[in-house]
């Protein structure tokens, strides 16, 4: 049988949620694309709207949902991006490292945007 | 058995002109993938205003005049803010097409129209993007 090819080690953990993390982001960020610029304008923005949005629970649990999957599939992909290049060694540990703290800012960041919406006082 | 293969770096982009299909997907699925976590990031950092807006008073947000509301409608007044976000569209639109593509190559459908569907993924970006154009500038001008 002729070798196919991945970029990924195929079978792994991470491999997995890179693919699963992948179909459930294709059906969301056509859901957030649709919602925020054809059914609502983008010169239509305003705190009141986007609070209106989030204090829903059921958008306000997508929109975490959708925040955690996009930064671990967007951070994932440059680790292996960079791996692809011949990253290995001490920079690949400090890379790693690096990654995983942007992502946690980036998340925090995010829930605490999405608290300020929402009315939660935790922000 | 299975054995390993050496095949030294992935990507050696000076052999560009040698580039198959399949290599090209890869290549704009990696620089697509770098476009979007890029904005991700700047993404958030523009919503952050949100914090500081949820501390105006309600009559400021009820107006309009909260420093999230001004910061998106100031950007959103800006044409190129509109050319750009039709590019992001097309980014988007394009990473998800090629990554449908993707999924279905691992589970083993299509292998043998890879190229095709590489050419069907880059034709309907192009007219999802050109369709999408109106709604993305209006009232811009």
């Amino acid at each position: 049988m002729a070798e196919r090819y991945s970029s990924f080690k195929s079978g792994g953990r991470m491999w997995l949620l890179q693919r699963i993390t992948a179909a459930f982001l294709l059906v969301v960020l056509a859901f957030h694309f649709f919602l925020l610029h054809f059914v609502h304008h983008a010169d239509e923005v305003s705190f009141l709207a986007s609070s209106a949005r989030m204090e829903q629970i059921s958008y306000y649990s997508l929109m975490i949902l959708f925040l955690v999957t996009a930064t671990f599939h967007g951070v994932n992909g440059v680790y292996n991006a960079l791996i692809n290049q011949g990253l290995t060694g001490t920079k690949r540990t400090v890379i790693k490292w690096t990654l995983v703290a942007a992502s946690a800012v980036l998340i925090v960041q995010g829930v605490r945007t999405a608290n300020a919406w929402a009315g939660i006082g935790l922000y | 058995m299975s054995q390993s293969y050496n095949r030294g770096l992935i990507e050696d982009f000076s052999r560009w002109k040698e580039f198959e299909a399949g290599m090209w997907a890869w290549i704009f699925h990696k620089f697509t993938g770098w476009v979007l976590i890029g904005y991700l990031f700047t993404h958030i950092a523009v919503l952050s205003t949100g914090i500081p807006a949820a501390g105006a008073g309600e009559a400021a947000i009820m107006a309009g005049e909260d420093v999230y509301t001004q910061t998106i409608v100031s950007l959103e007044s800006l044409l190129l803010v509109r050319l750009l976000e039709v590019g992001l569209l097309a980014v988007a639109v394009f990473h998800m097409l090629n990554g449908t593509r993707l999924l279905l190559v691992d589970l083993g459908v299509g292998l043998d129209a890879q190229d095709k569907s590489f050419y069907a993924s880059l034709i309907l970006t192009g007219a999802i993007t050109v369709a999408s154009v109106p709604t993305f500038i209006a009232g811009a001008f």
